[in-house]
């Protein structure tokens, strides 16, 4: 690992600063055109995750190695009521809110490593990674 | 809070997000439209998304909401501009945009409206 930043999840602008700061390391690392808007849309779909289910919580930036491959891992973490059923979490159009029940079914078709844990009462954290190719 | 200004051509209005817009930007927009479809009587709504790096499932669904409500509100909407890459994000984020029609740029987004008018006067 390489670099690491951490940033706050308290307030919507915070959901469009992390979609910013997502891109900039995107590009350094150097992620295509294609890959750096699929991390950055699935940062944005995990930060506002976080906002309105769990009332805020933060999120790392990490550049990863793997032999030549440089990646973008990013941990969304929240300490927010937890996801009871996961399984049932991951079923696209499931949702407990009022959105459209894509953020973390469709997060996970938009990257290369999608982990979930998550347990009733003991917060969420979401670890996503896209490598360049 | 950033608001996106909404440019009156004839019967038609167009909107550019230039912006990268906070949620309640975004459903700010949503409102201003309705009120300007309905003060303008608009028979048609152009959003510009060519400056839009990202579409994430929030954003889609205002578009799609905008598409419905000006479609109530009797005026079509064209969004134009989409960046490829938003499109690749989009169709595997798993968001078809159902119901809103697009088109290439503003040239072909004015066209694909003059011809739907035309069709139904």
């Amino acid at each position: 690992m390489t670099a690491e930043r951490e940033m706050a999840i308290a307030s919507s602008a915070d959901v469009v600063a992390v979609r910013q700061a997502v891109r900039s390391v995107a590009v350094e690392t150097g992620l295509s055109l294609v890959d750096q808007t699929k991390i950055v849309t699935a940062a944005s779909e995990l930060a506002r995750n976080a906002l309105v289910y769990a009332g805020g919580g933060d999120v790392r930036i990490l550049v990863v190695e793997n032999g030549p491959r440089r990646g973008l891992k990013l941990v969304f973490s929240d300490e927010g009521p937890g996801i009871p059923d996961i399984e049932q979490a991951l079923v696209d159009g499931w949702t407990t809110g009022t959105g459209m029940g894509l953020g973390l079914s469709g997060s996970r078709r938009l990257v290369d490593e999608f982990d979930l844990i998550s347990a009733p009462g003991k917060g969420t954290t979401v670890t996503v990674t896209k490598w360049a190719r | 809070m950033q608001r996106v200004p909404i440019l009156k051509l004839g019967d038609v209005l167009i909107v550019s997000i230039q912006i990268d817009l906070e949620d309640q930007g975004v459903l700010a927009l949503q409102e201003d439209l309705a009120d300007a479809v309905v003060d303008s009587g608009a028979r048609g709504v152009i959003i510009d998304i060519t400056a839009v790096e990202i579409v994430d499932s929030f954003i889609g669904r205002m578009l799609a909401t905008i598409a419905a409500m000006c479609d109530m509100l009797d005026a079509q909407t064209v969004v134009v501009g989409m960046r490829p890459a938003v499109a690749i994000t989009l169709v595997e984020l798993g968001l078809s945009l159902g119901g809103v029609r697009t088109a290439l740029n503003l040239e072909k987004g004015v066209a694909l409206l003059d011809h739907i008018k035309g069709a139904t006067p």
